[in-house]
């Protein structure tokens, strides 16, 4: 996982979305505010889309280690 | 002569015989029920029979009270028990302990007795269920690194959600070993925190294919998983003790994968639509605003700022007028008042009196008299005329009666 810190999962970029598209459909915040948002919400749907169509499946395979801990190894190697 | 033995006695030995036997502990007895009869007590008392033989039978209320279907004379049966003696009329019989409608396999009845259990202990209980994640980062997939489930599974995943990793937990799914590989592989996955979603599973099968997934010990590990678990074994009509207690049953492996997360295509068509509202609000916005500002603008004071001073000046100028006029006003009023007033003061002047014929009578002094009772016969009088004056002497006086009428005035 290349997880960067500080920034929003998948679902919580979606849940601020939401939060951000019904900000600016009641139309109650001053226009700095309002802008600011928007551009907030037009990254996020950036970096989502970007997130959606670079995807790709990782799979691997989950083996117990010699320590007991976790050790991924390529799974289509051993099929 | 060999010694007699007391009838106890004799029960006692077949007895202990009997019970002695380990075939008779647990025996499985097939046959048709007869006589079935249920007391008051709860006690299920019954013969089992074939077409040679008869056998007495008895289910305690604590078994038969968990019977999933109701008994009848004449029906096709396979029960369960252990043999014994019943010493009081020294005749051996079944303690029956379970009961099956004929046709019903072994393993049917071993899922039922293990269902039945786990249920009254709650581990089916939808409190238990836990929710899934929407959009899992990592899913555990415990299953046959080999099957078709696992390559179906994959495909699904990877078209459906593709940012979520898999990890594949690889067990045997049938045989002996399989239920405690999946068991730990669930354990393990929980121990580690390996992913947030477990599915577990396997294509179809017969039902002993799928035995592993009816292991209580494969129910307990799911009942214990922290992270969710979907389970998915065999096709749409395959329910197993796993589907029970997982948080979620599916009905095959593709089918988990469907549940396990959303649709990207559908998820991108949310971003769509939220980038639409966020646009239109925000065009919304800018309109109301740009409203607004033409309406602040068209106001006089910003179009015109002299249109201010030039009202200021024309009211100044109406004000200038009207302070004129005012002053105008009172000056004719005051005019025509000194007219009214030397009028009114030539009218009042005893003079022009006189001249109408009137006369001021007045004493020696010259003081004005103002009644006749200031005058008596005698005195002087002095009367003034408009042109003059006239010395005199009152001859008599009289007063006027009630209305003094001229003529009655005294005589000079």
């Amino acid at each position: 996982m290349a997880a960067k810190k500080n920034t929003l999962s998948f679902e919580e970029s979606l849940a601020r979305l939401d939060e951000i598209v019904r900000h600016l459909e009641k139309g109650d915040l001053p226009l700095s505010e309002s802008l600011a948002i928007f551009e907030e919400g037009t990254a996020l749907i950036t970096a989502c889309s970007k997130m959606l169509d670079e995807a790709e499946q990782k799979v691997v395979k989950l083996k117990k280690g010699a320590d007991r801990s976790p050790v991924e190894l390529d799974f289509e190697d051993e099929n | 002569m060999e010694q007699a033995l007391t009838v106890t006695e004799l029960n006692n030995v077949i007895r202990d015989l009997l019970e002695g036997e380990p075939l008779l502990s647990r025996v499985c007895v097939r046959g048709e029920l007869s006589n079935y009869k249920i007391y008051p007590s709860g006690h299920h008392y019954f013969t089992l029979k074939d077409s040679e033989s008869s056998l007495r039978c008895v289910m305690f209320k604590s078994s038969a009270s968990k019977l999933r279907f109701r008994p009848e004379s004449g029906m096709g049966v396979t029960a369960w028990g252990r043999v014994a003696v019943y010493p009081r009329d020294g005749a051996y019989q079944l303690y029956c302990t379970q009961l099956m409608p004929e046709g019903t396999g072994d393993l049917q009845v071993a899922f039922e007795q293990l269902k039945a259990r786990l249920e009254e202990e709650g581990l089916f209980d939808a409190s238990h269920k836990k929710p899934l994640p929407v959009m899992p980062k990592r899913i555990a997939i415990i299953t046959s690194p080999a099957g078709a489930a696992v390559h179906d599974m994959i495909r699904i995943l990877g078209r459906r959600w593709p940012m979520a990793k898999l990890l594949v937990m690889p067990v045997r799914v049938q045989g002996t070993e399989a239920p405690p590989e999946i068991a730990g592989a669930i354990r393990y996955a929980n121990e580690f925190d390996v992913a947030d979603l477990i599915i577990t599973g396997r294509g179809g099968g017969s039902i002993e294919d799928l035995w592993a997934f009816n292991d209580e010990r494969v129910a307990r590990a799911i009942y214990a998983s922290r992270i969710p678990v979907i389970s998915a074994v065999g096709h749409e009509p395959d329910v197993t003790i796993a589907d029970y207690v997982a948080d979620r049953r599916a009905s095959t492996p593709s089918n988990a994968a469907e549940i396990a997360v959303p649709d990207c295509r559908e998820i991108s068509d949310t971003l769509n639509a939220y980038s639409i509202r966020a646009s239109q609000a925000m065009r919304k916005k800018l309109a109301t605003l740009g409203e607004r500002l033409e309406s602040v603008k068209n106001k006089r004071v910003l179009s015109t700022p002299t249109a201010q001073l030039d009202l200021r000046r024309m009211e100044l100028d109406h004000l200038r007028a009207q302070l004129c006029a005012a002053q105008e006003r009172q000056l004719a009023a005051s005019r025509e008042r000194f007219v009214r007033l030397t009028a009114a003061l030539d009218a009042m002047s005893p003079l022009h009196v006189l001249t109408r014929g009137y006369a001021i009578a007045a004493d020696a002094d010259g003081r004005c008299i103002r009644s006749v009772s200031a005058l008596k016969p005698g005195d002087p009088l002095r009367l003034r005329f408009a042109d003059g004056r006239a010395d005199c002497r009152v001859e008599n006086t009289q007063r006027s009666v009630a209305d003094g009428r001229e003529e009655e005035y005294a005589e000079l």
